[in-house]
């Protein structure tokens, strides 16, 4: 008899800049598998997803990355001793590098992950993403900037209008020289350098949600299209889709960075029918419970490869199944928030005693 | 059953965003000792604020950033950079260690000498290089990396009056993606100037070029950044070797490694974000594998690390002079560690820990030094509990610029102190007192 | 003093401010303390009572109970010219 999954996940902070954790348990909770539990890992103890209906048995904080891998390992530890877990998915950018360290250690304690490596993950930051243009992948002309003075002469690399973006977030678009420069320094001063200068592309947007295996094939992917942005630039609403041309970019990304586990693709098609990348995601993408919602559930698959298991053949997803968000108000007494502030865990499992 | 210990009351009000205990205070463990010496037994011996530098710690530095390079390189060169730390004792751990000296004054060339190491065997850089010191290192045979072409004539003009043929390299600037261009120093390499003053050199004839150098930057946590600047210098090397058949003895690619402390700037902290020796080397021998060289000829590859090898070995102890709550409510602690001897804070977020063992609920924090000035901030927010006045806390990974940068104001500078390998301790710099001031100080007849 | 008066305080030490909706964490010494203030003890009867509830090795008290205080006015716990006399 197989153990029961039991499944740490992060990234409960369901506001309206959604973390994927909630899609992410909603969709391991569709598949149904017996015995199967869900510990939620927070960094705040007003994280929307510690309070919704069902959602997770246990919920604990842990530190945030800043403080460390030392702090994380032991509050890690702890949980593993309090409520057990054999499988943690990590679902936030800047958590991946303590746990991609952390992952041997983990695994030598029977808790398994689908994690990219340390260079896979600088492959695809910003700064690096023209390098996969080099091989193969369509990304837009971009140029990395450490100084403002580069600015005055990329009207000859690519027309304006371009895209200034930060290191890790934040982008703007700018039509002028003037708009750039201002840009710029506003990008340095929140996000500091490298800062990156993208040209503009205009086109649907879609997306790819697809786990690689870790040598250079694909798991399953789903494509989708937002249907609903809202004024942050997040799809509210989504359609599955299936375009021949996101397969074959899909396949060439996997086998170019041999990427494991989850991972999100973000692309524009244009109006010539030419697709560019535009950034690559090292996670599950918030909207990841359309997989699950259109008969591909890559969230279940990624944790039943991360205990070690086989998964079932996936089946493959239905096209033209939507998403569409909404906005939900849960009623709590004060009880399991006084519970969160003051011990930093809600423990209604049985937990490793089960 | 015995009464749970008095620890000082708080309330602290939960904000959104902010409501996590599990913050490094929670697991903030005190250091009670540093490299087995209690804290306690070194400020009463030596008092407070004292600097101390583990022998241990610079040895294994030493050693872990050696090997990592001697694995991937035939021949390899770790020079100490002496404007990071020049306390005679830290240099001569690391000239024992086989260290050769990079420095970038006549102040610096002379400490190295004093601390027995042949003119030949010091690498002398920067800026400042006047006509009065090169006369004096040349005879020497000090390895001079020219810095422009001012210095490069100064140097023909002096190889011919003293009739030597000094061995020089170039100093080269060059653009790395994502990291700001030091361009100020050196020859720059994409704007020809690099190949340039090679040629003129070559055909000078006075000056015998053995060596590139370029030094990218500081703290840099990218290794692909010495990948790419590596790449380029072997590039520049063969087509210095196709042009005037110069085979180079060395290719030196500077410092700039990150230590374990934290910039300012920086999120993630050093435990993760600090690569290793390794993943430095790696990057390294990557970038020189373009290098085409025949066999048995391939230069040395010289280091010229600071920051990297001392910063993780030194330790500030510090007292606790008083609490304060803040007009807004925020918690402030004044310690007797101020910005004039805790230079670095300026830019780096200093991990500070109790030197005691401790409980009570951690608050947000300013940490003010004993300075009779508002910019005196050692760490401008830190989660940290409830301290007593005398309590001590403990600094981290300050080695490295403290103890050459610091100033003397309002007060004197602190002893430094190192602890043996053996366990063994003992000053290696005294605590200023009036008589060290008074000694450089002089009163004209008129008053 | 109502507002003390009114405080949820759990044995956790998490403080609930019914007139506010704010919520606090407290330690145990800040517990004892506002147990006393509810009830009306004056500073030397509050500097008596931590030290019979807790261990103490000469730490300032009232100095201590000054600086909570002072927390407790900057929430609007205790009225802005209260001072434990």
């Amino acid at each position: 008899m197989v153990a029961p999954l039991v499944v740490a996940v992060t990234g409960l902070n369901a506001t309206d800049n959604p973390g994927p954790g909630v899609g992410v348990i909603r969709s391991l909770l569709h598949a149904r598998d017996p015995g199967l539990r869900v510990v939620g890992l927070a960094y705040d103890a007003m994280e929307p997803g510690v309070y919704a209906d069902g959602l997770v048995d246990d919920v604990f904080l842990i530190p945030y990355p800043s403080q460390g891998v030392e702090p994380l390992r032991e509050r890690l530890a702890y949980i593993r001793r309090r409520v057990g877990f054999n499988v943690v998915i990590p679902t936030l950018d800047a958590e991946l590098p303590a746990f991609v360290d952390l992952a041997p250690e983990l695994a030598a304690q029977g808790v398994g992950t689908l994690l990219p490596t340390r260079e896979q993950l600088d492959l695809r930051c910003k700064a690096k993403l023209a390098a996969l243009g080099a091989q193969g992948l369509p990304v837009p002309a971009s140029r990395v900037l450490t100084d403002v003075a580069g600015l005055y002469t990329i009207h000859e690399a690519f027309p304006y209008p371009i895209v200034v973006k930060g290191p890790y977030y934040g982008a703007k678009v700018a039509h002028t020289l003037d708009e750039a420069v201002h840009a710029f320094h506003a990008m340095a001063a929140q996000w500091g350098f490298p800062v990156i200068v993208q040209q503009f592309v205009a086109g649907q947007e879609l997306c790819v949600l697809a786990v690689g295996d870790g040598r250079g094939g694909l798991v399953g992917a789903v494509q989708m299209r937002k249907t609903v942005i809202t004024d942050k630039g997040k799809g509210w609403a989504g359609v599955a889709i299936r375009d021949e041309g996101l397969d074959a970019l899909t396949a060439t990304f996997m086998k170019a960075s041999r990427w494991r586990g989850p991972c999100e693709l973000e692309v524009i098609r244009d109006a010539a029918g030419g697709y560019h990348v535009l950034e690559v995601n090292p996670r599950f993408p918030a909207w990841c419970f359309l997989s699950a919602g259109a008969g591909m559930n890559l969230p279940f698959a990624v944790a039943e490869l991360a205990a070690g298991r086989a998964p079932a053949a996936l089946a493959d997803y239905r096209v033209g199944t939507m998403f569409v968000r909404i906005a939900l108000d849960q009623i709590t007494d004060m009880a399991p928030f006084s519970s969160m502030s003051t011990a930093g865990e809600i423990v209604r499992s049985e937990g490793a005693s089960r | 059953m015995s009464r749970p210990l008095y620890e000082r009351p708080v309330i602290a009000r939960h904000q959104t965003g902010a409501m996590n205990k599990f913050s490094r205070a929670a697991s903030m463990q005190p250091q009670t000792h540093v490299d087995g010496v209690p804290v306690d037994t070194l400020v009463e011996a030596y008092g407070s604020p004292l600097f101390v530098f583990s022998e241990k710690t610079l040895v294994a530095r030493y050693r872990e950033l050696r090997d990592a390079f001697a694995r991937r390189f035939a021949k390899v060169r770790v020079t100490w950079s002496y404007k990071t730390n020049y306390l005679d004792a830290i240099c001569r751990v690391f000239h024992r260690e086989g260290a050769w000296a990079e420095v970038v004054s006549e102040f610096e060339w002379e400490k190295a000498r004093h601390n027995g190491v042949p003119g030949e065997r010091i690498h002398l850089n920067g800026p400042l290089k006047t006509e009065a010191t090169l006369r004096r290192v040349l005879p020497e045979g000090t390895l001079v990396h020219i810095d422009n072409f001012d210095e490069l004539a100064l140097l023909e003009r002096l190889a011919d009056e003293l009739n030597l043929t000094p061995k020089v390299a170039l100093r080269v600037n060059l653009a790395v993606e994502s990291i700001p261009a030091w361009g100020r120093f050196g020859f720059n390499l994409e704007n020809g100037q690099a190949i340039t003053a090679a040629n003129r050199i070559v055909a000078g004839k006075r000056l015998e070029l053995i060596g590139l150098h370029c030094h990218l930057g500081t703290f840099i946590l990218d290794p692909a950044s010495y990948r790419e600047q590596a790449t380029k210098l072997a590039h520049l090397a063969n087509e210095l070797r196709r042009a005037h058949g110069l085979v180079l003895s060395f290719l030196d690619i500077g410092g700039g490694f990150a230590s374990h402390s934290k910039l300012k700037a920086q999120y993630l902290p050093g435990d993760q974000a600090t690569p290793s020796f390794d993943r430095y080397a790696a990057a390294c021998a990557e970038g020189l594998a373009a290098l085409e060289y025949p066999a048995g000829k391939e230069p040395t590859i010289v280091l010229e690390s600071g920051r990297a090898l001392v910063d993780d070995a030194g330790t500030l102890i510090s007292t606790v002079l008083a609490n304060k709550r803040l007009a807004d409510g925020q918690r402030g602690l004044v310690v007797d560690a101020g910005v004039n001897i805790l230079f670095t804070s300026f830019w780096y977020d200093h991990d500070v820990v109790p030197a005691q063992p401790f409980g009570g609920i951690a608050e947000p924090t300013v940490m003010y030094g004993p300075l009779c000035m508002n910019i005196d901030v050692v760490r401008d927010s830190v989660m940290f509990p409830p301290m007593r006045t005398g309590d001590r806390v403990v600094f981290r990974h300050v080695g490295a610029y403290n103890v050459t940068q610091w100033m003397q104001f309002i007060t004197y500078r602190p002893a430094v102190l190192m602890i043996g390998a053996d366990g063994r301790h003992g000053i290696i710099r005294k605590r200023e007192e009036l008589e060290t001031l008074l000694a450089s100080e002089e009163v004209p007849a008129w008053l | 003093m109502q507002r003390l008066r009114d405080l949820a305080i759990s044995d956790t030490g998490f403080v609930f401010d019914p007139f506010s909706g704010a919520t606090y964490t407290v330690n145990d010494t800040a517990r004892c303390v506002l147990d006393g203030l509810k009830r009306g003890l004056h500073r030397d009867e509050l500097v008596a009572l931590l030290a019979d509830r807790f261990e103490t090795s000469g730490e300032d008290l009232s100095r201590d109970l000054d600086d909570l205080v002072h927390s407790l006015r900057l929430f609007g716990l205790v009225p802005g010219a209260f001072e434990v006399v």
